[in-house]
């Protein structure tokens, strides 16, 4: 049985994309047959960070209309093994999305698929509802601010009461909270909401904590997922949400602040 | 972080606490209106429309709200009488 995860906030630029890229390369190279797929009709950018932005031929709407395979639509990925990417169309407009279509592309791809990544765009509109409407599980990208937790709180009731599996009276969708940009050094200094703050207010299960990182810019820069990125910070802790999504436990890390020498705190140092 | 920074920290008046602190308020409120059942509105509408067929009222003067707790639910009527009751009715 394919599962279906939804990655999605409700407020824009706060890594979604960055996170559905990770998290299906991380499946991919644990050797699970994973595909993501970009919600964001008529603004696809998962191309772009995938860095297969010129191998696009034909896009999820061609399929829904039935003017291309799906096949012929899939990305095969050339690094990781296992991984496709079925990108957006960049002319079309929301209302090609239609339920009945989404619901026989997903249908297609659990025949050979794993997981099937969802990449939401932001808001609640029509693109961001298909693409939480048949979700097993959500990944809720949140970002330690007040726009992001309040926006993230308005998606979960949306999960709640507008997906299949609400409407239907089924399981509900398994909730996981993924905290981005977090900065360990203004957290301590009281500037920044602690992840145990946004754990209390949302009161949903913590899947990671991704540090702000220089590394997340530059993977997007060449086109390549952060988690590929072994030395980062940001990769390393995509890689452990990756084993906790898969059931296994992993300790968080990079939540403290880095020790600094006394006399760089003293002169004010960057840390 | 600087040194009089260092020295400056106190726990409560923190930015992030003030965060915190405003995001548990609207955030519990928002989630209590997202459990109200959507005939609410309208239904204050018409309990609304009733009472002013007897009394002259404004929308201000009357609230509804409906409370969930465990086992059971409370729909609280609340509505302010003008101070003469007898004058103030509508004709």
């Amino acid at each position: 049985m394919a599962k279906i995860i939804v990655v999605t906030s409700g407020k824009g630029g706060v890594g979604k994309t960055t996170t559905s890229a990770a998290i299906g390369t991380g499946l991919a190279q644990r050797g699970n047959k994973t595909v993501i797929i970009d919600f964001d009709v008529g603004l696809r950018n998962l191309d772009l960070i995938m860095g297969c932005e010129r191998r696009v031929v034909y896009d999820f709407v061609n399929v829904l209309q039935g003017e291309a395979s799906l096949t012929q639509a899939l990305i095969k990925d050339k690094r990781t093994d296992n991984l496709f990417i079925l990108p957006a169309s960049q002319t079309r407009d929301k209302d090609a999305l239609t339920q009945e279509g989404v619901q026989k592309t997903l249908d297609e791809l659990a025949q050979t698929f794993e997981y099937i990544i969802c990449d939401s765009p932001a808001g609640i509109e029509k693109g961001a509802q298909m693409a939480l409407y048949f979700a097993d599980q959500a990944i809720i990208v949140t970002n330690p601010e007040v726009s992001s937790v309040r926006d993230s709180d308005r998606i979960l009731g949306i999960l709640q009461s507008k997906s299949l599996r609400a409407e239907t009276g089924g399981e509900p969708v398994q909730e996981h909270l993924l905290l981005t940009r977090y900065n360990p050094t203004r957290v301590a200094a009281g500037e920044m909401l602690s992840v145990e703050d946004v754990e209390d207010i949302l009161a949903i299960p913590l899947l990671g904590v991704i540090p702000e990182s220089e590394s997340v810019l530059k993977a997007s820069n060449q086109g390549t997922p952060v988690i590929l990125d072994e030395d980062a910070e940001a990769g390393q802790a995509y890689d452990d949400a990756v084993e906790r999504l898969l059931g296994n436990e992993k300790p968080h890390r990079f939540l403290d602040v880095k020790k600094t020498s006394f006399f760089k705190r003293l002169l004010g140092g960057k840390t | 972080m600087s040194i009089f920074r260092y020295f400056r920290r106190t726990k409560s008046s923190t930015s992030a606490n003030t965060a915190r602190d405003r995001l548990q308020v609207i955030v519990a409120h928002e989630r209590s209106q997202r459990k109200q059942p959507d005939f609410l509105p309208r239904m204050q509408q018409e309990i609304l429309d009733v009472i002013k067929k007897y009394i002259n009222i404004s929308q201000e003067q009357i609230s509804v709200q409906l409370d969930d707790s465990d086992d059971c639910s409370v729909l609280e009527l609340n509505i302010t009488l003008p101070e003469d009751l007898a004058q103030s009715s509508a004709k």
